[in-house]
């Protein structure tokens, strides 16, 4: 920087000449300096003091900003409820109409902080005296166990039992709130249902997760906190579950069955509406898995998904449906029914001779184990192959439940003429009854092949078509016919025109071959059979109908009752108008005459 | 003018302060308002959770056969049957409407004709 001097010497020089004082010029020339710096400090006085009015300004301004946009705004939705680490919170489930089949309920359990317990002692023999479950001494070491200071003493308490430990008056003694997953019917619908179990445990809260059923199938769907307020929706019917285990259990009490089943489904979109295994189980106490035994007569075990049993008779229908659809034949054509017929050194006989030939009609009418086979060595072994797996006969059910995962059907390990004959009329390959019964649908409602479903469907699914209209009809005359004057017609339920098929076979012996007094009998049926609405399949394991001279245990004296009289009680509840069966039989044959 | 800039500057400030502690105040307010209903809703929902599951307990099929059972003396509830629906054409056609009654008509008198012709005047009815 270049510094004016103060006293510059010319104008000294100048001013002495002049005989000027030359301090003047000096005086000056500080003034001028000093006002120089002044108006430099000034300068940047001022420009910090812009400087910070702005930035005042601006932080006025985006808080004044803030508070607009924070008076604008629409004010947050109420979220409910801190927000846990541990999410107890679990949706409903409802039936089709929104009746309840599980939802929770606030219950304690109950802990000890040992370090503010007064008098351990009393508290373990008090909590003993409460719970008689409970094993007093273990309690009282553990409360005074000094390395301990937080004993579990159990996880769910009822409202009394909460009052009574209350009234112990140990500080020590806590409660913590626990959700508790509540099924208000009991033992209905328990094994769709499965059960709930307290997974993690906080004290504050517990984790409660599904161990079974549709309870573990949706268990992220019925955690999901987005989806808590909306219920799970089952495609199920109380009611109608309620009418058939009631008319079932008493049909396997009356038949002395060591187990039955039963499916009610709508062929239009495969929702079912019923779905009972009997024995059951009470899923508010879930009994635990059995560890000997067969895991097959344990209550737990659902036989209409995890049962893959050889169902006999039932599968004639295919058969026949197959060689209708490949133009074999026509339901008036004659098939060739001489009883024995052998095959190498395996013979095919009826219950009964049917005589030399039988109308294809009349080969389910009656129920002709030749018949079918002479339709099945006809087919062939690969065609008939292809057609079931079309059916879905050769994969398990996708249903929404977590048991039907690992079950799956049993093949003929080598599809030979032999099996196709005997699968003919359903021995050689297992089928669950909630697969016979999506396959009967698909047999009944115009060849439509339809995946059952626990889950209420709104929408008609997208669908493939198996078999045509045609056969359907066909199959649908035939079904009926049965009903009217053949192995089934204890199905004659007046206005409902039933329509359906029996079967009845033999059990398999673990140790190979059949035995001869063991039975399991099926009947799967459709209603109204001109244009079927309703599914229905039942099964009963080991029935045995004493009131006659001598046991009777085919489908038609064991199932076949039991199915009409389900059908008897929940027509009017399904809200099918009963119409005279002649009304019924002469839109069947209208329907045939427009398939032709 | 430059006091009176500065003293208006500072008033704003002031208000704008107050506005500013007011309306903290009431958003706090308003919070806790908020939590305590959070809490009222949270007890309800959970109330109503109760009843729904009593609701449903009570109104289990099992329960009510056994009520249907208990009390058949004075209800006689029976499970429906086809039989106990009709069809349309049970139902009676209702009789078909009577004429008319023209009320003049049957007010007026009847003329009696017969044998006294004569009198036929003091023979018409008199009105009711």
């Amino acid at each position: 920087m270049i510094r004016t001097p103060l006293r510059p010497l010319a104008r000294i020089l100048e001013a002495r000449s002049r005989g000027e004082n030359p301090d003047h010029i000096e005086r000056e020339n500080l003034r001028l300096r000093h006002e120089t710096t002044r108006d430099k400090a000034r300068r940047r006085a001022e420009s910090r003091l812009l400087v910070t009015l702005l930035a005042l300004v601006c932080g006025f301004a985006i808080i004044g900003a803030r508070m607009a946009l924070l008076a604008a705004t629409e004010p947050a939705p109420v979220t409910r409820g801190a927000v846990e680490v541990i999410s107890s919170e679990r949706a409903e489930i409802v039936d089709r109409r929104g009746r309840v089949l599980a939802t929770n309920l606030t219950t304690h359990a109950l802990y000890a902080e040992t370090r503010h317990m007064i008098d351990p002692v009393r508290a373990a023999r008090e909590l003993g005296r409460i719970f008689p479950d409970l094993d007093a001494a273990r309690l009282e070491r553990q409360f005074t166990d000094p390395d301990r200071r937080f004993v579990w003493v159990r996880t769910r308490l009822s409202p009394e039992q909460r009052q009574q430990v209350h009234d112990i008056g140990e500080p020590g003694l806590m409660f913590g709130p626990r959700k508790l997953r509540l099924y208000p019917n009991g033992t209905l619908a328990a094994h769709v249902l499965g059960g709930a179990s307290f997974g993690e445990q906080g004290v504050r809260a517990a984790e409660i997760i599904g161990v079974a059923g549709i309870e573990h199938h949706y268990d992220d769907r019925l955690r999901d906190p987005a989806l808590l307020d909306r219920p799970l929706q089952l495609s199920l019917d109380l009611t109608l579950q309620a009418v058939i285990t009631e008319v079932l259990s008493s049909g396997m009490r009356m038949l002395n069955a060591r187990g039955a089943t039963a499916v009610l489904m709508d062929p239009r979109n495969g929702e079912v509406l019923a779905l009972v295994s009997l024995p059951d189980f009470d899923p508010n106490d879930r009994p635990p898995p059995p560890t000997e035994g067969e895991p097959a007569d344990s209550p737990l075990f659902n036989r209409a998904v995890q049962g893959y049993y050889e169902l006999g008779s039932v599968m004639k229908s295919f058969t026949v449906a197959q060689a209708l659809e490949e133009g074999m034949l026509t339901p008036d054509t004659m098939v060739d029914t001489r009883s024995p017929m052998q095959v190498g050194r395996f013979r095919i006989s009826d219950f009964r001779n049917y005589g030399p030939e039988l109308s294809a009609t009349d080969v389910i009418v009656r129920s002709s184990n030749v018949g079918t086979a002479r339709l099945a060595q006809r087919i062939g072994p690969d065609g008939q192959r292809a057609f079931l797996d079309r059916m879905g006969f050769l994969e398990g059910v996708p249903v929404e439940l977590v048991e039907t995962r690992r079950a799956r059907p049993l093949l003929p390990a080598n599809w030979t003429e032999l099996s196709a004959m005997t699968i003919s009329y359903g021995h050689g390959l297992s089928t669950s009854p909630l697969q016979l019964a999506a396959a009967y649908a698909t047999l009944v409602n115009g060849g439509w092949r339809i995946t059952p479903t626990l889950t209420r469907q709104r929408t008609l699914p997208q669908r493939e078509r198996v078999i045509s209209e045609r056969t359907s009809a066909q199959m649908r005359y035939m079904l009926f016919q049965t009903v009217q004057r053949g192995t089934a017609s204890f199905a004659r339920i007046p206005g409902y025109g039933v329509g359906g098929k029996t079967g009845s076979a033999d059990k398999p012996r673990a140790t190979g071959g059949y035995y001869d007094e063991k039975v399991l009998a099926t009947f799967a049926a459709a209603f109204p059979m001109d244009n079927p609405r309703f599914v229905l399949v039942v099964t009963l394991d080991e029935p045995e109908d004493t009131t006659g001279s001598e046991p009777r245990r085919t489908a038609g004296w064991t199932a076949v009752p039991v199915a009409g009289e389900i059908v008897r009680r929940i027509g009017p509840l399904l809200g099918v108008q009963p119409r005279p069966t002649a009304e019924i039989e002469q839109s069947l044959r209208d329907a045939l005459t427009a398939a032709h | 003018m430059r006091s009176a800039l500065f003293l208006l500057s500072v008033s704003v400030v002031v208000v704008l302060a107050f506005w500013a502690y007011r309306e903290n105040h009431n958003t706090r307010q308003a919070m806790a308002e908020r939590n305590a209903l959070t809490r009222e809703i949270a007890a309800l929902e959970e109330a109503i959770s109760v009843q729904r599951a009593e609701w449903a307990y009570l109104n289990r099929p099992a329960r009510l056969n056994e009520l249907v059972l208990l009390n058949f003396d004075r209800l006689l509830l029976l499970p429906m049957e086809a039989a106990h629906f009709g069809t349309i054409d049970q139902v009676a056609y209702p009789l078909p409407e009577p004429a008319p009654v023209d009320l003049d008509l049957m007010g007026e008198g009847i003329e009696v004709f017969g044998a006294y012709e004569s009198d036929a005047d003091e023979h018409r009815e008199q009105e009711p």
